[in-house]
């Protein structure tokens, strides 16, 4: 029964998903809201959600087969397949934003390393390797190769998201960005998301054995501490701008807390995606389906963290009265993603169900290992 | 009477040899297959008060026109044989709020909606019953240490020699990237729509498919190709340089405040301006360097 509701789920998912990428190529960005004042919108922040889901996937394998924690070990194949999905998602949704799609691979063609974009592009490229040569050696059953990739990965897997971070850090020109705790925000806030994924995907898909409780327990514990950290953080990324309540960053902090979006950083963000799971690990740590249930909305909800960062520095106006200047709805300091923009993210969203059913399903069928239920 | 009936006959005569001196030397002319026919030079020279009481009566009569001036300049940086450091100085106690050289500049560029190089800010200051206006036209700065080409991950932007900040067309990925890194929101993203979309009527206007030749080259808007999708912003009308024309901005400017020259020659127009104590420029304090000066 909840199978198929599941598919059915995922069917509609992937139907609004392809209408939206088929509007995608046939009317170029014309259907979306970004323009030249916010040239960065859902996708970009899509983007960064899902590389981080990646990192943090990735994580709960290299804990189990390189720092040696035994019980994590049997959901590294799951992981790694959520790693390599998301990954997936992440790099056609920002593909998808490119105004020149055709041009993809200038990246890899003329690198210009002085650009952290370009930083990013190679590392998640050795990460993807490392990501696929895991799960080859999962597969063939070559735990060595596995290990090897792992710990070559284990590097790459803190600076890919730190050059996310980064890449929005180093812009001068955005107050908001332009701060030395983005690197560790998109680090933390990576492996936190993606750890809490996995947390729900062992909860829900996993094989049900004797470490089951523990596992879940474990899992849960990890993304307790890990959203306890990042509120940390993210104290230090509002209160420190903010105390003395002057200065640009002051006003767009203002802006993401009680302007027209307030609800995107108090609903989604606080209390969905920390609050209530921070009480369901905290009160129910060994009840699988409130950690499932914290794990869903730990990760999912930190889609609101990333929009959040993304766009309201861009909504300060860099020299006063520009908007006015010259009218056109490219031009505009105002940004509300489209049903056009959602669409694409729907597809991004199916893909990476695909990647990581299909990456399960195959492992499944060669009975090399029993990843999931 | 007869004086009168006299003084007749004499003007008719007069008339009469008048008009066939006309009409012979007409015939003349064109017998001669239109060569030059010269009248008797009677100009007089212009006299100019040695010295006005209270400073020169008609300064236009004294003084070069700056757009000829800058003209001259050009031509002579050009022929130089050094690299000319291009710089714009704009003074905004000239500037009207014309908006003519935002047209132009679109105009030359061939500019879509939504793309713009050259807006002209404009800013109420004060309250009734003190209120001005303030007005900043904001072409691209040209920075000296642009913060839009470090992060360029391609290379399809960069500094070149003259100062101008480039932009590959055919090698930009359409990441806008570039545009979040402008402290002066100098870039825009060409989204490839048309001042006709929308409108009633037979598809694109003539005007809609006319090619620019932005950066020396010619860009005909066929579909999605470049500059669709690409990051744009102003070049100093490179390609008017390259053929010893001044930026459409100053040419267009009826104010006469838009200066445009070679920073190199200490006796250019815009070296003398730019090291006037009321010269300025826009957000000084990032360190970006720019080479657009405003004087106010």
């Amino acid at each position: 029964m909840s199978r198929t509701v599941g598919w059915i789920l995922f069917a509609i998912l992937a139907l609004v998903g392809v209408v939206g990428v088929f509007l995608r190529f046939t009317s170029s960005r014309d259907l979306a809201a970004y323009g030249s004042y916010i040239p960065w919108g859902l996708w970009v922040a899509t983007y960064i959600f899902f590389a981080g889901l990646s990192a943090g996937a990735f994580v709960v394998a290299v804990l189990g087969h390189v720092f040696g924690v035994e019980r994590l070990r049997p959901v590294a194949p799951l992981a790694l397949a959520i790693a390599l999905a998301c990954l997936g998602a992440a790099l056609v949704t920002v593909w998808f934003d490119l105004g020149h799609m055709e041009r993809v691979l200038n990246v890899f063609l003329r690198p210009h390393f002085s650009s952290m974009m370009a930083w990013m592009v190679w590392l998640y490229t050795a990460y993807a390797i490392a990501t696929v040569l895991a799960l080859y050696g999962l597969w063939r059953g070559l735990p060595s190769l596995t290990r090897i990739a792992l710990m070559v990965g284990t590097p790459l897997v803190v600076f890919y998201p730190g050059a996310a971070g980064a890449l929005f850090g180093t812009v001068v020109a955005q107050s908001l960005w332009h701060s030395p705790v983005f690197p560790i925000l998109f680090l933390f806030g990576g492996v936190l998301s993606g750890i809490a994924l996995v947390t729900f995907a062992t909860v829900f898909f996993s094989r049900k054995d004797k470490d089951y409780t523990d596992r879940v327990w474990l899992l849960g514990r990890i993304t307790l501490g890990l959203l306890l950290m990042y509120l940390l953080i993210e104290w230090a990324e509002y209160s420190i701008p903010m105390w003395y309540q002057v200065g640009h960053e002051f006003e767009a902090l203002m802006g993401v807390l009680f302007g027209p979006y307030w609800f995107v950083f108090w609903i989604f963000h606080l209390s969905l995606g920390m609050i209530i799971p921070i009480l369901l690990l905290a009160l129910w740590p060994r009840n699988p389906l409130a950690v499932g249930i914290a794990g869903l909305l730990a990760s999912s909800m930190f889609l609101s963290v990333r929009l959040n960062l993304v766009i309201p520095s861009q909504v300060q106006p860099q020299l006063e009265g520009l908007v006015n200047a010259y009218r056109d709805r490219r031009l505009s300091y105002t940004y509300l993603p489209t049903l056009f923009e959602w669409s694409v993210v729907a597809f991004s969203v199916a893909l990476a169900i695909a990647i990581a059913y299909g990456v399960v399903w195959f492992l499944n069928r060669e009975k090399k290992l029993e990843v999931t239920q | 009477m007869p004086q009168n009936g006299v003084s007749q006959t004499q003007d008719l005569e007069n008339r009469r040899a008048f008009l066939g001196k006309f009409a012979s030397t007409v015939f003349a002319g064109m017998v001669m297959g239109g060569a030059a026919v010269k009248a008797e030079e009677v100009k007089k020279p212009l006299q100019l008060p040695s010295q006005a009481p209270g400073g020169p009566i008609q300064p236009e009569l004294e003084y070069e026109d700056v757009l000829v001036r800058m003209q001259r300049e050009l031509e002579a940086a050009q022929q130089r044989g050094v690299t000319p450091k291009w710089v714009m100085v704009i003074d905004t106690r000239k500037c009207v709020g014309c908006h003519a050289c935002t047209i132009a500049c679109a105009v030359e560029n061939k500019l879509p909606p939504g793309v713009v190089y050259r807006p002209v800010i404009e800013e109420q200051i004060g309250e009734f019953p003190n209120v001005s206006w303030r007005f900043t036209p904001r072409p691209c700065m040209q920075c000296d240490k642009p913060p839009c080409v470090p992060v360029c991950p391609v290379g399809a932007t960069w500094k070149s020699e003259d100062g101008i900040v480039d932009i590959d067309y055919n090698a930009c990925i359409g990441c806008r990237y570039c545009l979040t890194a402008c402290p002066y929101q100098a870039r825009t993203s060409d989204f490839g729509d048309r001042w006709t979309d929308g409108t009633p009527g037979q598809g694109k206007m003539p005007y809609e498919e006319l090619p620019m030749f932005e950066y020396g080259k010619e860009w005909k808007p066929e579909g999605h190709k470049s500059p669709v999708g690409n990051a744009r912003k102003c070049h100093f009308c490179r390609h008017r340089l390259q053929h010893g024309l001044l930026p459409q901005c100053v040419t267009s400017c009826i104010g006469r405040a838009t200066f445009f020259g070679d920073a190199n020659d200490p006796n250019s127009l815009v070296s003398q301006l730019i090291h006037k104590p009321n010269a300025t420029r826009l957000k000084e304090e990032l360190g970006t360097e720019p080479r657009v000066y405003y004087l106010v």
